[in-house]
């Protein structure tokens, strides 16, 4: 039987993870290395690599990471933040990456997908999805972009449908009025867009405890679950999100 | 054991390197005596002792490059006349079939009869792929020893035990369904059988990413080098 993903994120700032929790037998806590081993022990499904430098010079350092991580750790890797370019995709993935999620770039040019899905095969694109309730007030949800400080007006169940088309992978789906929140996840919105779409969807944004991360695969029939601040700040470990999961019927690792 | 070369196949179908690396990984944590290369010279294959095929992509992208780069036959040699151990992963382990019916039909290498066709789980509510980890139940292997529980060599476990099942990382929207029933040594469960790993002789093929499955995918590759047919 197929399991459900619990995936964490760890976010990096010029090849440094930031926000990384201070274990007893780490060495340095912000070893992008160091942080993903800890987490591999621990029983994570994949981990997801956002890099919040986006800078040009920072290329070179989240590859180099990559390299790193994927030289000591083997479960599927995800890296996302400012991919605009084959090229960049393409030395990601040669870098040892899996995948790679793609946002604001989507929505500037939604066939920059297709082409990716097309050269790189779709397994290895993920289309990172920020949505927020719509600004208008009428029923549903928008998506953003630049860390959600940007509305674009389209509707985010229509695009994720658009972009399963375009060739996406999976949808790598969060809240924007969850995320930060500890209130759990937006489970209507990820519901909606689960259901809408024939491929895998991943639930981020606002998990505050681990019947939050249930939900998200209960009621909102994620196939996978992303959490960032209750893992660094070592709140519960992977593995008590494993067996949350399992002691409400979800299967998991 | 003498020195293993593990001739990684590159013919332009995907990353090589996450393979290369869980490798290398396992060669220096054991200490085996083995080298790995990542190359796509008839050469490299000729002189290899164990032989890897990744893939990626589509069944017929992946069946052309590997005829264009001139590789086939320098590969049927080493593999079906030197026996020389053989390991498809994914779209690798695909191409072993007489068929795939991916966008067309495409013949492949029919090392392994049976043809490679999409998914279509039962339950209509599951997605396509089939992404994540699922538990391989290993079938039993006619050539295998019955005091191995009939496990064969490479799915045992490094204590050369024998296990029911194992958790490994598959992502596919295509599955490869074997002609004969002896040729199917593991399969997972996804609104009905999917073929998890095929095997004859000294071929063997694997539908997931043991590169990327953490120690139970490690293992399996350890076993896979020290493997002798």
């Amino acid at each position: 039987m197929l399991k459900t993903r619990i995936i964490p994120c760890l976010d990096i700032d010029k090849g440094r993870v930031v926000k990384g929790v201070n274990f007893v037998d780490i060495i340095d806590a912000g070893d992008p290395v160091e942080q993903a081993k800890i987490y591999n022990a621990q029983g994570a499904d994949e981990l997801c690599f956002l890099d919040i430098t986006a800078t040009h010079e920072g290329r070179d350092t989240i590859i180099h990471m990559v390299e790193q991580v994927a030289s000591e750790v083997f479960i599927p890797l995800t890296v996302g933040g400012g991919i605009s370019e084959i090229s960049h995709i393409r030395n990601l993935l040669n870098a040892g990456a899996d995948k790679v999620s793609i946002n604001s770039a989507a929505v500037k040019r939604p066939e920059f997908v297709r082409e990716a899905a097309e050269k790189c095969g779709s397994q290895a694109i993920v289309v990172a999805i920020d949505a927020k309730a719509k600004e208008d007030g009428t029923e549903g949800w928008e998506i953003f972009t630049h860390g959600g400080r940007k509305g674009t007006g389209i509707d985010a169940v229509e695009w994720a449908q658009k972009m399963a088309e375009y060739g996406a992978g999976e949808i790598l789906l969060t809240s924007m009025d969850r995320d930060g929140t500890k209130q759990g996840f937006n489970i209507p919105l990820t519901r909606t867009v689960s259901d809408a779409v024939n491929i895998p969807v991943i639930a981020s944004g606002g998990v505050g405890n681990l019947d939050h991360l249930v939900e998200g695969v209960t009621e909102g029939h994620a196939s996978a679950v992303l959490a960032a601040s209750i893992f660094h700040f070592g709140t519960y470990t992977i593995q008590q999100a494993r067996e949350a999961m399992k002691q409400a019927g979800v299967p998991t690792r | 054991m003498t020195k293993q070369y593990i001739t990684i196949i590159d013919y332009g179908s995907g990353n090589l390197r996450s393979a290369a690396k869980a490798f290398e990984h396992i060669i220096n944590e054991k200490n085996i005596d083995a080298e790995v290369i990542i190359s796509g010279k008839a050469e490299d294959i000729e002189r290899a002792t164990r032989l890897v095929l990744p893939g990626q992509g589509a069944f017929g992208d992946c069946i052309d490059n590997l005829q264009t780069s001139g590789l086939i036959k320098p590969l049927e040699k080493a593999v079906l006349e030197n026996n020389i151990p053989f390991l498809g992963i994914c779209v690798g382990m695909q191409l072993l079939a007489t068929r795939g019916l991916e966008h067309g039909s495409h013949a492949g290498l029919d090392w392994v009869p049976g043809i490679v066709t999409p998914i279509t789980p039962n339950d209509k509510s599951l997605k396509i792929p089939h992404m994540g980890w699922n538990d391989v139940h290993i079938a039993h292997y006619e050539g295998s020893a019955p005091e191995q529980n009939n496990t064969h060599f490479v799915l045992r476990s490094a204590e050369n035990s024998a296990e029911n099942a194992k958790d490994y990382y598959f992502v596919h929207s295509y599955m490869f369904e074997c002609e004969y029933d002896h040729h199917i040594l593991g399969v997972a469960d996804y609104g009905g059988d999917i073929t998890a790993i095929v095997g004859r002789d000294n071929i063997i093929g694997v539908q997931f990413h043991p590169e990327k499955s953490a120690q139970s995918g490690l293992e399996l590759l350890e076993r896979f080098t020290l493997w002798e047919t």
